[in-house]
């Protein structure tokens, strides 16, 4: 018969094969950096398994970990200790490299260009937002997060995600508009 | 630091609901906001099934860390073995100056002890050539007299 410990140690695999390339894919997007996504990953489901006692289901799985996720994030760029990996962050790929990724092959060469534009012009527009807009904006429309849901990640209101989404949303549609 | 005590951008918020409200009417964005998102998953998904470097980095490290101990080692016994051959040199050529000191001392000693001998025998003779035997006495004292 399995102990509690035993259970909650397969309970937590389980979790972490489900969401952690949610949460790579959220902090790659944040960041742009692939060796300092997959850090940030592991240090979050690290956390969280240390932590994984007190997780009391309040929110969801997800919706926990990517607390922690942007946390991690955020006090890694502003950790003075981290000093050196600001600098790093020239590892980040370029937009134009960030923006070659297109899932689709059916598409005419012509098709794919023009997603490829759009897509950079977008990267270009998440490049300018202010840290809480970027975590709000990717959230939203790379992880296909609801607001109740972002606005328990980030800590935030849902007015306040209601308010940052706007303004990033308004950014693209300007880069959009106005390189056409 | 929590975003959620930072409130600065409440009076924004009326309208960035009237924002919302208004789905993307712009299909480009809409479109646009497509693609970007399944590039980033596509880029993602390649990102994290790579082949990670690490175990190569691992490998590189370990080959560097044991070619770096086969020449530390290398010179450690080059070291050791310099060491010893020179100080057996050391003490060979001891040996060879102990050894010729002790004969230049015991040559020293056998031509004293010759020399010895030699002024000895030298004394006896001369002291033998003075002296007369007495069995010769009378005959000594006739040719004594006879000289007269």
């Amino acid at each position: 018969m399995a102990t509690a410990a035993e259970i909650a140690a397969e309970e937590f695999t389980c979790v972490v094969e489900r969401h952690r390339p949610q949460i790579f894919r959220f902090l790659l997007a944040s960041t742009r950096d692939m060796d300092l996504a997959e850090t940030l990953t592991q240090e979050c489901f690290l956390k969280a398994h240390r932590n994984w006692g007190s997780f009391r289901g309040e929110s969801s799985a997800m919706t926990w970990l990517m607390r922690i996720a942007i946390n991690l994030q955020k006090d890694h760029w502003r950790n003075r200790r981290m000093q050196f990996w600001r600098q790093t962050q020239n590892n980040a790929v370029d937009l134009d490299e960030a923006s070659e990724w297109l899932s689709s092959g059916e598409a005419s060469a012509e098709k794919q260009l023009l997603a490829q534009e759009q897509v950079r012009q977008v990267w270009t527009s998440v490049k300018g937002l202010s840290e809480r807009q970027r975590t709000v904006f990717l959230l939203r429309y790379v992880e296909e997060q609801e607001l109740s849901e972002i606005a328990l990640a980030t800590g935030l209101s849902e007015g306040t995600v209601k308010a940052h989404l706007s303004r990033a949303l308004g950014r693209v549609r300007a880069e959009l508009g106005g390189k056409r | 630091m929590s975003w959620a005590r930072r409130r600065t951008d409440e009076p924004e918020k009326a309208n960035a609901v009237a924002e919302l409200n208004d789905p993307p009417e712009n299909l480009a964005v809409e479109e646009a906001l497509k693609n970007f998102r399944m590039s980033v998953h596509a880029w993602s998904d390649a990102a994290y099934t790579r082949p990670r470097t690490q175990m190569q980095v691992v490998r590189h490290r370990s080959w560097r860390l044991a070619t770096g101990w086969a020449l530390a080692a290398v010179l450690a016994v080059g070291g050791v073995s310099g060491g010893m051959l020179e100080h057996e040199q050391k003490l060979e050529r001891a040996r060879m100056v102990a050894a010729a000191r002790l004969a230049e001392q015991q040559k020293a000693i056998r031509d004293q002890q010759a020399k010895e001998e030699e002024d000895l025998m030298a004394k006896v003779d001369s002291d033998v050539s003075r002296q007369v035997p007495s069995a010769m006495e009378p005959l000594a004292q006739l040719m004594d007299d006879a000289s007269k």
